[in-house]
């Protein structure tokens, strides 16, 4: 037994017992634990294995910085990999398993690469396994992927909720220790809104591990106070547990707050984790500053630990690391966690120091080895003794805990994620953050600092420089004494030399002192190679640890400062953030609003088969009793409708109400094709390019009155056509008078078509629909029987007898029902959109299969619709650009297997008979097939190089990827049925 | 100094010690046949294969931060050449086959990884225009695969197949397609035109451009100096415009950030390369185990290597929406690189309207995987200052022409491609 | 910039409801200006680092267009015009 829990102190409930698990065997623990306290008190020394050489690895630190105790925590689908033992709060019933080992942790297949070391140094990787070249997808990659990752993902759902949330203030507090309460409680007696947030699950920060007293009272009392008063105001949030991971533009701060992740069984009504977007008029950062590890020989022995995070056990949880403790330290921290132990009974073995001399008095009989270093650690699974070295003197210390202190880095991490570049501080041996503008503050160790008092002070004096910057007064509250501090100054020691053993600067990673200077002597120099080559603060801890010792170490095999080599760069996140989190609501299902159309229900009852376009949910088709199969019934559908009449869902298009005195001349300047003179009571096909010259959108431009229009967007464009022209309305032509409203959603909209489609409409309109009354191409309102006001069009997509009837969006189920029960008597019938697409297929009308953003107007046949007389609109004039008028250019025609038994697939590509297939004789590809039944055949739409002076040219379609045989088809008019438009008028 | 198995053998007994630097630091010369600005992947590239196929040693390039500090060390590391249209299948079915014999050739494992990728479709009319595309691939002699439902749930039983917003009916599938370590890409390139003579030079930013009376260009005025040269290549991404201004360049550029993210390692679960076709998300697993995902760009112009939280946030929420599985998975990083976005979407290999400057930008967000094609062209125009046959349709005046390069069918909006 | 709009209509409000276009430096020339010109418009970009401006949407505020004066490089936002008003004052 090395690591033990004390019987008493410390600030865990020890009324409180809690059951968890670890590799299977059940420990007990105490309320207010970390797993990783827990862990210690239980003697669990070996907690993880490394990346690279699969080494038995210890707890290093207590907080969120920690490389090695990596765990999966939960089973099923909630767990989680990666899991720092040193943040997980300890719940009743957790159970934690370690990662990358096999077949246990003791027994460790994987170390096997610590021998192969010498060849596997840093970047081995990209000099070999290149023979045979096909052994690396084969052999040497998947060995690799296999021994590489860390935890086990389970990729099933997640059962649990997450959410998203703003949160406004004027100063948001970041970090809940000396300076960051001190900073909320002189910012929140002024009045202003504050949010303190920090990632423990305590509020009090380093206070919690501190045994000082403060005005008189336990450092965790005087954090209780503090709290207790901040909780009594209503403009204070406090957020504990809430990481704020990233600094983004505006001063807008992202954060994630574990709401029910120390509870085994969360419940349903809230989230497991909440992102809060925390727009804050001003921040400090009160991030503290993390102990550095000395690099030495044997440095990743389990059981060598941060001094600090010794002291956080020891004060924090009551939990001893040792009994007989060795400290290996730079600084005062060392000596200050030798004290706090000693205090507590445990026998210090040894304080080495690497100054020149002792940094501070130690009680008589302490043993002190100065101007010394650690060459080596005794021991296997943990740490049984020590090698220091000192004038050339080795000598061999017995020890169950090795504390490690290479003095102090300030958190600075959120403060450079926005381009700031950190800067070299010679006074600190550290790297600061520079001055990142007036909305940020660093305040306290993250500043810098590192007494407590002194702490507390700046905390208070950065609040009130927040305060004045906001315009708010202010004044510090009354500064407590504190008693029993120690000084945590430090000399730089980068790396102790003699090691024998690996001497690691990135636990995770494995990468060792040797590997930085591979690095230097490959050219890999510049901080960012050394990084990249190495994989150095590329783990799960992004070098929080490691980092500025390698720039020290690297530093000085160049020969240079620190300041010259500069760091890599802090980026998001500051610790690693759940996909969950992230998503918040939007998963599965809810992924994306679903849409559906005023006629849903009406298409539902009729049977309809649904499909997702877009956002909505169309009907398909409506199968009958006894059809096998969609094709029957679309087959069925396209029939009646021709012989008959049908009814069609078409409320999904876009609906656009367009007013005002300049309406017909702003539609004019965007559609290619004149709208200027179309007549009101009228409807016109019209057709939108981008500036570009190519087809934007098609629709339909109806004028109810001179200075009122409505016009259709696709079903698709809806969205982007509005913003299309609310620019050209606004940005482009703002003195034209304009005025656009979408009323998509305000209108069910049905298409009645065939040959009877009139007789059924006479019986629900008042109006006279009569052909001489309302003729192809009328457009207006009407009132149906009843009094309902509704719109009617006579336009055709199918080139069938058509009317298209809009009412208002609820009543819409009532009219579809009321023209289904008028039209029983002609055999109506409910078809969907696949009946729809053969229809306009048959007839020879594009959709966006054909517009797709490539094609002109004269591609797609339709060169009519480009009013060359008109002045000015939207793609007139690049659409004279050579390579759109070329001669050669892909044109719309139609595509008839000459084996009438053959079908045609899209996406399939065109060759001329005999040609061997290349790019160079690709002649263009099918855009959109049917199976005809009016023809009994398959048939197609494609865009065919020069395509319009081909009819009748026998054309190859080659479809490789699906399978196909080559098929010989004759290219003909794109327009299969009707072509002389006889029905649209009769 | 070549690298093999038995060259590691023979270091690791001589405790690693005599290993040489990749590449030399060299002072800049007075003067150079080229110069290449832009340490990039594509500068480093074009370096090599002047060098290599055309015999032109006489070469520096020039890099005002660290080579490899821009985007080709910074992206998801796809390579593929699953393209649609003429101007751009048989370039990239070029780069493919460069990729593929990339290491023998350079003598560096760049860890090409054919782990194949698959474009999922949620519609018939998507699935119709992969179909489409896919066809284009075979007809021009590459490999493609249409992967049915069912097939798909056999490769990937994670994807989202049961509680999907949008149903998941199939994918385009091209095998040869994969990653590549993206670094790696950068130094093996170095390295191989370092040892043919080329000079690497660092840290030396190009601050202007100095041109004769004719108007050609005589060389570059450098934070380390005047640099002289008979020809002067572009390969600057996202600082294209900033470079080509210094030569009254006017261009079709807008410079945009894209976000890329990194998880925590993880042991593997992912294989292939997938592309989620019902939002704009792409996501694979490195060999070291860390998912390595994007999706949009941050759609505003941006010269900051940093994205905002509202594309962070949506990038996330398509990859749950599409593998539910990694909801409770860990993102470690996540950064930002500067795009040269273009009008098209398609890039730009050309000469200028200057007669001895040469022109390589356009990327957007594509330019990795043509890292190996955009080298080995660049340096046949530079060399023989005319297009190579696959790189034909890539010029500089093709949009005032009239004979853009739009895969998306977007138009001339550069933040939509 | 990238986090807060302040849309001149409706305040300061977060960048998800906007959509953005691009540069809004370039001006529709007229319909009888050069095919230069055109080409020009559509395609050419300055692209400067540093202050910009460029058409945003606010698609899930007023729908107005407006054109927000930016540093492309520290995101820093300048100023909010509706596009209505900057295209007049272009104009005048």
């Amino acid at each position: 037994m090395s690591a033990f829990r004390l019987s008493h102190g410390g600030l865990v409930d020890r009324s409180r017992g809690i059951g968890f698990r670890f590799d299977g065997d059940d420990l007990r623990g105490y309320e207010g634990d970390t797993l990783a306290s827990a862990l210690l008190a239980s003697d669990r020394l070996l907690v993880g294995r490394s990346f690279k050489y699969h080494r038995p690895r210890g707890i290093v630190t207590a907080g969120s910085a920690e490389p090695n105790a990596l765990l999966t925590i939960g089973t099923g689908a909630r767990s989680e990999a990666n899991t720092r033992a040193t943040v997980q709060e300890l719940y009743d019933g957790l159970v934690a398993k370690s990662q990358n080992r096999w077949p246990s942790l003791k027994h460790d297949f994987g170390a096997i690469n610590g021998l192969l070391s010498p060849f596997l140094g840093a970047g081995f990787y990209y000099k070999t396994f290149m023979w045979p070249a096909a052994f690396w997808e084969k052999v040497y990659e998947p060995m690799i992927r296999r021994a590489a990752g860390l935890g086990r993902a389970v990729m099933e759902a997640d059962p649990d909720r997450y959410e998203k949330a703003w949160a406004h203030c004027d100063l948001l507090v970041i970090g809940a220790g000396p300076a960051g309460l001190m900073a909320a409680l002189t910012a929140a007696r002024a009045g202003a809104r504050v949010i303190l947030a920090d990632e423990g699950f305590r509020l009090g920060g380093s206070l919690l591990s501190e045994r000082v007293s403060i005005g008189n009272a336990a450092a965790a009392d005087f954090v209780r106070d503090v709290l207790q008063e901040l909780a009594s105001l209503d403009t204070v949030t406090l957020m504990p547990r809430t990481t704020v991971f990233g600094w983004y533009d505006d001063n807008v701060f992202g954060a994630v707050e574990k709401v029910q992740k120390h509870l085994a069984s969360p419940s349903p009504d809230l989230p497991v984790e909440r992102l809060w977007r925390i727009a804050a008029k001003a921040a400090i950062l009160a991030s503290g500053a993390e102990e550095r590890p000395l690099v030495f020989g044997g440095n990743d022995r389990p059981g060598v630990m941060m001094a600090s995070a010794a002291r956080t056990y020891l004060n924090r949880f009551g939990v001893g690391a040792g009994r007989k403790v060795a400290v290996f330290t730079n600084g005062g921290s060392g000596y200050q966690a030798a004290r706090d132990l000693a205090s507590q009974g445990a026998e210090i073995a040894a304080i080495i120091d690497g100054r020149a001399s002792a940094g501070e008095a130690m009680p008589a009989g302490t043993r002190m080895i100065v101007n010394a270093g650690v060459t080596k650690t005794l021991g296997r699974h943990r740490i049984e003794g020590l090698v220091v070295e000192r004038s050339g003197h080795e000598e061999t210390i017995d020890c169950d805990a090795l504390l490690m202190s290479g003095g102090w880095s300030p958190v600075i991490h959120l403060a450079c994620q926005r381009g700031a570049k950190p800067v070299w501080s010679e006074e600190l041996q550290a790297f600061v953050a520079p001055d990142v503008g007036p909305r940020l503050w660093l305040a306290g160790s993250a500043a810098g600092l590192s007494g407590i008092g002194d702490c507390l002070r700046d905390g208070s004096a950065k609040a009130l420089d927040c305060l004045a910057a906001l315009g708010k007064p202010g004044s510090a509250p009354e500064m407590p004494e504190v008693e029993g501090e120690y000084d945590a100054g430090f000399a730089p020691l980068w790396y102790v030399p003699g090691a024998r053993d690996k001497a690691f600067v990135d636990f995770q990673n494995d990468v060792h002192v040797r590997d930085l200077s591979l690095a230097q002597r490959e050219g890999f120099g510049h901080i960012e190679h050394t990084k990249r080559y190495t994989t150095l603060g590329m783990a799960t801890d992004q070098g929080k640890l490691g980092n500025v010792n390698t720039v020290g170490i690297v530093a000085g095999m160049r020969g240079v400062s620190p300041a010259e080599i500069g760091t890599t760069t802090f980026r998001p996140f500051y610790t690693p953030v759940s996909f969950g989190a992230m998503a918040g609501t939007a998963r599965a299902e809810r992924a994306r609003p679903t849409r559906t159309s005023p006629l849903h229900g009406w298409a539902k009852k009729n049977g309809a088969q649904f499909v997702d376009a877009g956002l909505w949910f169309r009907s398909a088709w409506f199968p009958q009793s006894g059809e096998k199969g969609w094709r029957q019934s679309v087959d069925r559908e396209v029939l009646a409708v021709r012989a008959n009449v049908g009814l069609c869902d078409v409320s999904t298009l876009g609906k656009i109400e367009v007013f005002g005195r300049d309406a017909a001349e702003f539609l004019n300047r965007v559609y290619s094709n004149a709208m200027l003179k179309l007549p009101v009571g009228r409807a016109r096909y019209g057709l939108m390019l981008r500036e570009d010259g190519m087809v934007y959108d098609d629709g339909t431009v109806s004028r109810f009155a001179e200075d009122h229009f409505l016009i259709t967007t696709t079903t698709a464009y809806a969205t982007e056509a509005m913003a299309h022209l609310e620019f050209c309305a606004q940005a482009l032509w703002p003195n034209l008078d304009v005025r656009f409203v979408s009323v998509s959603d305000q209108w069910a909209q049905m298409s009645l078509v065939g040959p009877k489609a009139r007789l059924v409409l006479e019986k629900i309109v008042e109006d006279d629909v009569s052909n001489a009354a309302f003729p192809f191409l009328a457009a207006r309102a009407v009132t149906l029987k009843g009094g309902l006001k509704a719109r009617l069009f006579r336009i055709s997509f199918s080139g069938e007898l058509a009317y298209e009837l809009a009412v208002p969006a609820n009543y819409g189920e009532a009219v579809a029902d009321v023209l289904m029960e008028a039209g029983r008597p002609h055999d109506i019938c409910p078809y969907g959109v696949e009946a729809l697409n053969v229809m306009r297929i048959e007839k020879g009308h594009v959709t966006h299969a054909e517009i797709d953003g490539r094609t002109t107007p004269d591609d797609l046949g339709l060169g009519k619709m480009f009013a060359a007389s008109k002045p000015d609109f939207i793609g007139k004039r690049l659409s004279s650009r050579f390579g759109l008028t070329a001669a050669d250019r892909l044109q719309l025609v139609g595509l008839r297997p000459v084996d009438k038994a053959k079908e045609l697939t899209a996406g399939a590509h065109l060759l001329k008979e005999g040609a061997k297939p290349s790019m160079a004789n690709d002649q263009g590809h099918v855009t959109s097939v049917c199976f005809s039944p009016v023809l009994g055949r398959s048939i197609g739409l494609a865009l065919l190089k020069s395509g319009r002076e081909r009819y009748g040219e026998k054309i190859v379609v080659w479809d490789k990827l699906r399978g196909h045989d080559e098929i010989v088809a004759e290219v003909c008019s794109p327009v299969f049925v009707d072509p002389e438009n006889s029905k649209l008028h009769q | 100094m070549r690298y093999s198995a038995l060259s590691i053998l023979r270091q690791a007994f001589s405790g690693n010690r005599d290993w040489k630097p990749a590449w030399r630091e060299p002072e800049p010369k007075p003067h150079y046949d080229v110069i290449i600005v832009g340490g990039g992947g594509h500068g480093l590239a074009t370096a090599y294969y002047l060098a290599k196929e055309h015999g032109i040693t006489n070469v520096a390039v020039l890099e005002k931060g660290y080579i490899g500090s821009g985007n080709v060390g910074r992206n998801t590391t796809i390579i593929r050449s699953n393209y649609l249209l003429e101007g751009n299948e048989p370039f990239y079915e070029l780069s493919m086959q460069l990729w593929e014999g990339l290491e023998t050739d350079l003598n560096y494992n760049a860890m090409v990884s054919q782990r194949g990728i698959v474009n999922l479709f949620h519609s018939d009319g998507q699935r119709d225009a992969y179909a489409r595309r896919g066809n284009a691939m075979m007809i021009h002699g590459a490999e493609a695969e249409l992967l049915d439902r069912a097939k798909l749930r056999r490769m990937m039983p994670y994807l989202n197949f049961d509680h999907a917003r949008f149903p998941i009916l199939g994918g385009l599938y091209q095998k040869r397609a994969g990653t590549a370590r993206h670094d790696a890409v950068a130094w093996g390139y170095a390295r191989g035109a370092d040892s043919r003579g080329v000079d690497i030079i660092q840290h030396c930013e190009v601050t202007g451009i100095r041109r004769g009376s004719d108007g050609g260009v005589l060389g570059v005025e450098t934070t380390r100096g005047f640099i002289g040269c008979n020809k002067l290549a572009l390969a600057a991404a996202g600082n294209t415009t900033t470079v080509g201004r210094m030569a009254d360049l006017e261009l079709p550029i807008e410079t945009h950030v894209l976000q890329a993210f990194v998880t925590e390692g993880l042991k593997p679960v992912i294989d292939q390369v997938i592309t989620y076709g019902a939002g704009h998300f792409y996501i694979s697993q490195s060999d070291k185990g860390g998912l390595v995902f994007g999706a949009d760009i941050d759609y505003y112009s941006s010269y900051a290597q940093r994205g905002n939280l509202a594309t962070v946030e949506h990038t996330l929420e398509e990859g749950v929406a599409l593998i539910p599985g990694l909801s409770r998975v860990r993102v470690l990083r996540a950064w930002g690189g500067v795009m040269d976005m273009s009008m098209d979407g398609s890039p730009i290999i050309d000469r200028t309207p200057v007669d001895n400057l040469y022109l390589n930008c356009g990327w957007c967000y594509g330019g990795f995987k043509a890292t190996p094609a955009s080298g080995f062209c660049f340096a046949h125009l530079i060399a023989r200052n005319e297009s190579h046959p696959v790189a034909r349709f890539l010029r500089l005046d093709r949009f005032e022409r009239g004979f853009p390069i739009d895969e998306g069918g977007k138009g001339p909006q550069p933040n939509l491609h | 910039m990238a986090s807060l709009i302040p849309c001149p209509h409706c305040g300061l409000r977060p960048k998800e409801e906007f959509s953005i276009r691009g540069d809004a430096s370039p001006v529709r020339p007229a319909p009888t200006a050069s095919d230069e010109s055109w080409h020009r418009y559509v395609h050419i970009r300055d692209n400067p680092k540093g202050r910009i401006v460029e058409h945003w949407h606010h698609a899930l505020g007023c729908r107005r267009w407006l054109v927000v004066e930016r540093d492309n490089l520290s995101h820093e936002v300048f100023g909010v015009t509706d596009a209505a008003d900057w295209a007049k004052r272009k104009e005048a």
